[in-house]
């Protein structure tokens, strides 16, 4: 059955689904209807529900539960997730799965509480120190909201790995119907071999990110570098609308998306081939798509996005393996501020495809 | 498809009016979102919140040209009438709305106070009713959106559901769609 549900109550209510009984998190707009969802709705099942006293402390609990098996989740904003950084590291370090819920604002520093896509390079490049990945998915309805988190414990179990959900202030407030997937039995999920949850006197279990000897951690790179490959085999996510004969092919994820799919239908109307190209997953990114698109034809390509320039970069990445040599720009509002479907459509008319935001 | 905005001040019960659009049409089947504007700008300043219903999957939630608008002050009737689509009607407090917008030809002015019996709580209420007809919604689905948004406050839904039916009936007296 439907229900209208906002896309944190959405993200929220799909963990619990997808067997997430650990939850810990530090307030911040505009994710707080997670917290709060979480705070009654972990006791109904039996789970765990801690406000942790900082964003450090919180991604540190997630990190102990989710080394002793739990399917465990922390969720926060910008400059939360800012001071997750070291932790998520640690956790990808040591191979331990979870979920980290992103719902971007304004930044940098302090910034707004207005929604913003900000934090792309934080999320898709490593925005801990060494060299680790996350699988990123963006979601662009409040369905796909709760599909992807959904999923997302499912691919952080398979790989042991942490799973970021990047969201946006806008997602997370607005209301839409969704269904959510059909819970999972908590206690059939398979036992965890490796997980630190008490052995009776078998062999030590160790979660940690510590390898002193350069060897064997150029070895554990390796490893990890390996999975990080896999999930570009297995995991890339994206979508097309309309981009069949389009010449111009608008980049966008998450709820840009949605108001560039309005865009691409306008320009339409006005005669221009346009059509949008949706990342799911911006890590892995769907370089190749981009690269075939220009292969077929599209002679333009524009990455419109709530940041200074930052999913351009990837576009321009994923051009590169194009024979052609299309047109590349960017349209973008920030601050907090969010285009209407009409400002896209117009920029793309008044044809002065740049590469700079500033107009 | 439907495009609608609804906006007032904090506590005129905008947000209200909007979730009761989308439970309606969520009723019958129909795509919506419901997008609230969040923030400081809802304490004591103007809040609104953008609604889209349609049978197709919904594109944008963020809407440039509204078909409909609900303006229950002044600066939201400055910020959105002129954003209206070519055909798109406003509904406006016949007592509150200064004459300029209620003279004007696409406006919709519906005398609240009266329809409320003076109760100021169920404005919203009544004005869902008095746009019912031009959002295509069913009377029974607005009735369970009433129902919904006020299911934790039941003492309300008697007087609100009479809001809405006054809202309605008003708008088949004046003969409007």
């Amino acid at each position: 059955m439907k229900q209208l549900l906002k896309g944190n109550e959405a993200v929220a209510e799909a963990a619990i689904a997808a067997g997430c009984r650990c939850f810990f998190g530090y307030p911040i707009t505009p994710q707080n209807e997670i917290p709060e969802y979480m705070s009654w709705r972990m006791k109904e099942v039996g789970g765990h529900f801690v406000q942790a006293e900082s964003e450090v402390s919180a991604i540190n609990m997630v990190y102990g539960a989710g080394g002793a098996g739990a399917r465990a989740m922390t969720s926060s904003s910008s400059p939360g997730v800012s001071l997750k950084q070291e932790g998520i590291s640690y956790i990808a370090g040591a191979e331990v799965p979870c979920v980290i819920v992103n719902m971007m604002r304004a930044g940098p520093g302090l910034g707004g509480i207005q929604p913003s896509q900000s934090d792309y390079f934080q999320a898709t490049k490593g925005g801990g120190h060494g060299d680790y990945r996350m699988l990123v998915y963006a979601p662009s309805s409040v369905q796909e909201a709760a599909d992807l988190t959904y999923k997302a414990f499912f691919r952080a179990d398979y790989y042991r790995n942490p799973v970021m959900i990047l969201g946006d202030g806008m997602l997370g407030q607005m209301m839409e119907p969704a269904q959510i997937p059909v819970a999972v039995d908590v206690n059939k999920l398979p036992k965890k071999s490796w997980a630190a949850s008490g052995n009776n006197g078998g062999k030590q279990r160790v979660i940690n990110s510590i390898f002193m000897n350069p060897d064997t951690l150029e070895a554990h790179n390796a490893h990890l570098t390996k999975k990080y490959e896999e999930m570009k085999k297995l995991d890339t996510m994206f979508e097309h609308y309309r981009t069949d004969d389009a010449e111009v092919v608008l980049v966008a994820y998450g709820i840009v998306a949605r108001i560039c799919k309005a865009a691409v239908d306008m320009l339409r109307d006005g005669g221009i081939k346009a059509g949008l190209f949706r990342p799911i997953t911006l890590f892995p990114f769907p370089y190749g798509e981009l690269a075939k698109l220009s292969d077929n034809g599209a002679e333009t390509f524009v990455s419109v996005e709530l940041s200074c320039g930052q999913l351009i970069e990837d576009v321009k990445l994923g051009l590169f393996d194009s024979k052609n040599r299309p047109q590349v720009g960017v349209f973008a509002r920030v601050g907090g501020n969010v285009m209407k479907p009409e400002d896209v459509a117009e920029y793309i008319k008044a044809g002065r495809i740049t590469q700079s935001w500033i107009k | 498809m439907k495009q609608i905005i609804v906006s007032g001040f904090g506590g005129q019960g905008v947000l209200s009016l909007g979730l009761m659009l989308s439970y309606a049409a969520m009723k019958e089947n129909k795509n919506t979102s419901f997008l609230p504007s969040y923030g400081p700008e809802m304490r004591g300043g103007t809040a609104n919140c953008s609604v889209v219903i349609s049978e197709k999957e919904v594109a944008s939630p963020v809407i440039s040209r509204p078909d409909l608008l609900v303006a229950f002050n002044e600066p939201s009737l400055a910020r959105f009438v002129p954003a209206l689509n070519e055909g798109g009607r406003f509904f406006v407090d016949s007592e509150t709305a200064k004459k300029e917008y209620l003279t004007k030809s696409n406006a919709v002015a519906v005398p609240l106070n009266e329809l409320c019996g003076n109760n100021k709580k169920g404005h919203n209420i009544a004005m869902f009713g008095a746009m019912l007809g031009f959002t295509g919604i069913k009377l029974e689905s607005a009735e369970y959106a009433v129902r919904q948004v006020f299911k934790n406050k039941p003492q309300f839904i008697d007087a609100n559901l009479g809001c809405l039916h006054a809202g309605v009936d008003f708008a088949r007296k004046a003969g409007l769609k």
